[in-house]
């Protein structure tokens, strides 16, 4: 818009303008919105018209969290991410753990091993030294406790203002053992979906530390290593056929991606999916989705249905996995769709928002 | 959870569901007046439970959807000012304006601020005396206390850099337009439960009357809505017509007075265009004149724009029960959440958007699947 028709002296009519037409297509956005990194329709839109188009190549078109490359005899799996959370430090983890448990569940998801990470710092000029240490001191228990260690690293420094204190990235690489193949062109009618715990606290822990909300009792982010949970479910010779862990988009975008990436139909019981009475009474105040909320630690597995059983015991057998229960099948009606079944016995689609969830009215 | 769970129950809605088939003889329209009940209605597949005949059509009362372009391009406008913090809630920011809408004004460098109440805008008002601060005071009788409340607050502490863009709509006068239309085809309405949480139920009682229409007070989950279908139906059935209260929980017949003493300070009743509807005479809220100094079109001097909707948009048609989202011709081909043609596609509890969201075409939330697991 030009700065012309900003100036409040010359108001303007369009109602007989030719140019006049409806709202710009949102997806057509001439400038980078927040919205683009939110998970949702306009992210993934964002990576078709500017990533694959400029990088694509079959590796990419497996739309997989991360890539699973055949090198001298070896499956390597190999993933990459960014972390940026603001505040740095919030109930049940940092931005530390984050980015260490956050990369290796994106190998993990490959069914691979995790075995060795990178870690590329970016930090603020006037970040005091002893919330670097912090932040280190936590990769590092992090790393402990996944088996990672860190092979190689980056730092720079920025001036005053031009990162929220750090950003960290980290890559990772893992070994995936042979005969293990899981990727969303696997699954088939019939698996049955696990999810592995309680869904909505990542998500909504960063929230109430941000907008000063307070709860009875101090929602904690779900943020931990899941590798340990996938490698016990595939020394069982659980039958996996893919797994995604439900990050940025929550739940919803994950089931969504994969019934889009393997044409199956994927049903869903609203009722079966654990979500703490915290974490709902703050998505009931702030209209949000529980389904649409950021995980750090929750993935959902698809099994073929006759180990669904001794998957789920697997499943709950591992720390924070209690809760770990069947949301659901996969279906040959309702292709390439996620229907799910209300609380009151109704069904109705889960689609993949447009961008970020952003608070209502009322 | 307390209080939310026990209201979506399935077995209770069954029984409900049971309840009304046995008392239903013959087809009825009702009208869900509430934006938040049209998305409970659609994302819990309520309106799947109703016995064949008995029809729910979406209402006008849906904050977002209403606000005219107008309003949207005089705070896109207002957002991009140097030296302007524009507060507005969550759900306005991604409502496009004639080129863009507040999330891209946030994106070229404007500060456009989400907030959870007009209060927040005060305190970042008091915070940053140098910058001026616009809050969108966008809403029903619901959010006019809280933003009565912002200005009373401003006002007593001098602030002189606090202002709201005010687009208050009254639901009262939309009903009545609804009713006097030709097109109408509402035989009983749910009213909004919140609304009536602040300015109880006894304006309604006229309209009942005068339109022989029954309506019913009715809240959010569920079980709330089924029984307010079930009040509905039952006094359509035994041809009454008067205000009943559903939401007892929350509705008392007066209101509550504190509250509408709050918005009687500081608005007055005036004429609104109600986007996709048109002008309502007395359908909205206005600053009064000892208030204007608090009104940002004054002063960011933002002179008359007048803008006109896609002809092939059909929302005023949806707003008004005329038209289901889902037959509109370009429901879901050129009329997208991601590529709006109108209102009722961009909010969250639009009629549209929430049957996008819901039930796109290739969907039938009819169809027995069986159980999930």
């Amino acid at each position: 818009m030009s700065t012309q028709s900003m100036n409040p002296a010359a108001p303007r009519t369009d109602t007989a303008s030719p140019s006049f037409s409806c709202p710009v297509p949102l997806q057509e956005y001439p400038n980078v919105l927040l919205a683009h990194g939110g998970g949702g329709r306009l992210m993934h839109h964002l990576i078709e018209t500017v990533f694959l188009e400029a990088f694509g190549n079959p590796q990419l078109e497996n739309r997989h969290d991360g890539a699973v490359l055949e090198l001298g005899g070896a499956r390597i799996a190999f993933t990459t991410d960014s972390y940026v959370v603001r505040p740095l430090f919030f109930p049940g983890g940092d931005i530390g753990s984050l980015a260490v448990n956050g990369t290796v569940n994106d190998l993990a998801m490959c069914g691979a091993k995790p075995l060795y990470l990178s870690a590329g710092f970016i930090l603020e000029e006037g970040l005091p030294m002893e919330t670097l240490r912090r932040v280190v001191g936590s990769m590092r228990d992090a790393a402990q406790a996944a088996g990672v260690q860190f092979a190689t690293g980056d730092t720079k420094v920025v001036d005053r203002g031009k990162a929220d204190g750090l950003f960290v990235n980290t890559a990772g690489i893992g070994v995936v053992p042979s005969g293990v193949v899981i990727r969303p062109s696997e699954v088939r009618p019939g698996d049955a979906i696990l999810l592995s715990g309680d869904i909505g606290r990542h998500g909504i822990a960063i929230m109430a530390v941000r907008e000063g909300l307070e709860f009875e009792t101090p929602i904690e982010s779900d943020c931990a290593p899941v590798a340990g949970a996938v490698q016990a479910l595939l020394a069982a010779g659980v039958e996996v056929h893919c797994l995604r862990d439900a990050t940025r988009g929550g739940l919803a975008t994950t089931l969504v991606e994969i019934a889009t990436a393997s044409g199956c139909g994927i049903q869903i019981s609203e009722a079966a999916i654990p979500v703490h009475e915290s974490v709902t009474g703050a998505c009931e105040i702030l209209g949000f989705d529980p389904l649409y909320v950021a995980n750090e630690g929750r993935f959902t597995a698809f099994v073929a249905a006759a180990d669904a059983e001794r998957a789920l015991e697997i499943l709950r057998r591992q720390p924070g996995g209690g809760e770990a229960s069947l949301i659901g099948r996969t279906t040959v009606q309702d292709a390439g769709l996620v229907v799910l079944q209300t609380r009151i016995g109704a069904s109705r689609l889960v689609d993949m928002l447009s961008g970020e969830q952003l608070p209502r009215i009322c | 959870m307390r209080f939310v769970n026990e209201y979506r129950d399935g077995r209770a809605a069954a029984r409900y569901a049971r309840a009304l088939r046995r008392i239903t003889t013959r087809p009825w329209t009702l009208m869900e007046v509430c934006g938040g009940q049209t998305h409970s209605i659609v994302k819990f597949g309520i309106d799947t439970l109703l016995p064949e005949g008995v029809t729910l059509v979406h209402g006008p009362g849906c904050p977002v959807c209403v606000t005219p372009l107008e309003l949207i391009e005089k705070a896109i406008l207002i957002a991009a000012r140097p030296g302007v913090i524009f507060c507005s809630f969550g759900d306005m920011l991604r409502v496009p304006g004639r080129t863009k809408d507040l999330l891209s004004v946030k994106a070229e460098g404007g500060d456009v601020r989400i907030v959870y109440s007009p209060l927040d805008a005060v305190a970042i008002a008091r915070r940053e005396p140098e910058r001026q601060v616009v809050f969108f005071a966008v809403g029903f009788e619901t959010t006019a206390p809280a933003n009565a409340m912002a200005v009373q607050q401003a006002h007593r502490e001098g602030l002189q850099n606090f202002s709201l863009l005010v687009s208050h709509v009254l639901v009262p006068p939309a009903m009545e337009a609804l009713l006097s239309s030709p097109n109408s085809r509402v035989q009983g309405f749910l009213a909004a439960g919140h609304v009536c949480t602040v300015m109880g139920y006894e304006e309604y009682e006229p309209i009942a009357a005068r339109y022989r229409v029954p309506i019913v007070v009715t809240g959010f989950e569920p079980l709330d809505i089924l029984q307010g279908v079930y009040m509905c139906v039952k006094q359509l059935e035994e041809r009454r017509a008067v205000v009943e209260n559903q939401y007892t929980r929350a509705v008392r017949r007066n209101g509550n007075a504190p509250a509408q003493a709050c918005i009687r300070d500081v608005f007055e009743v005036v004429p609104r265009k109600w986007r996709g509807v048109g002008e309502i005479p007395q359908s909205g809220l206005g600053l009064r004149a000892r208030y204007l100094d608090f009104d940002a079109e004054r002063r960011f001097e933002l002179g008359a724009l007048e803008i006109q909707e896609p002809r092939e948009c059909k929302s005023g048609l949806v707003l008004q029960g005329v038209l289901k989202p889902h037959d509109c011709p370009e429901f879901g081909a050129r009329c997208t959440p991601d590529a709006p043609l109108g209102a009722t596609m961009v909010s969250s509890e639009g009629a549209c958007a929430a049957y996008y969201r819901y039930r796109r075409a290739g969907f039938d939330p009819g169809l027995l699947r069986g159980a999930a697991v």
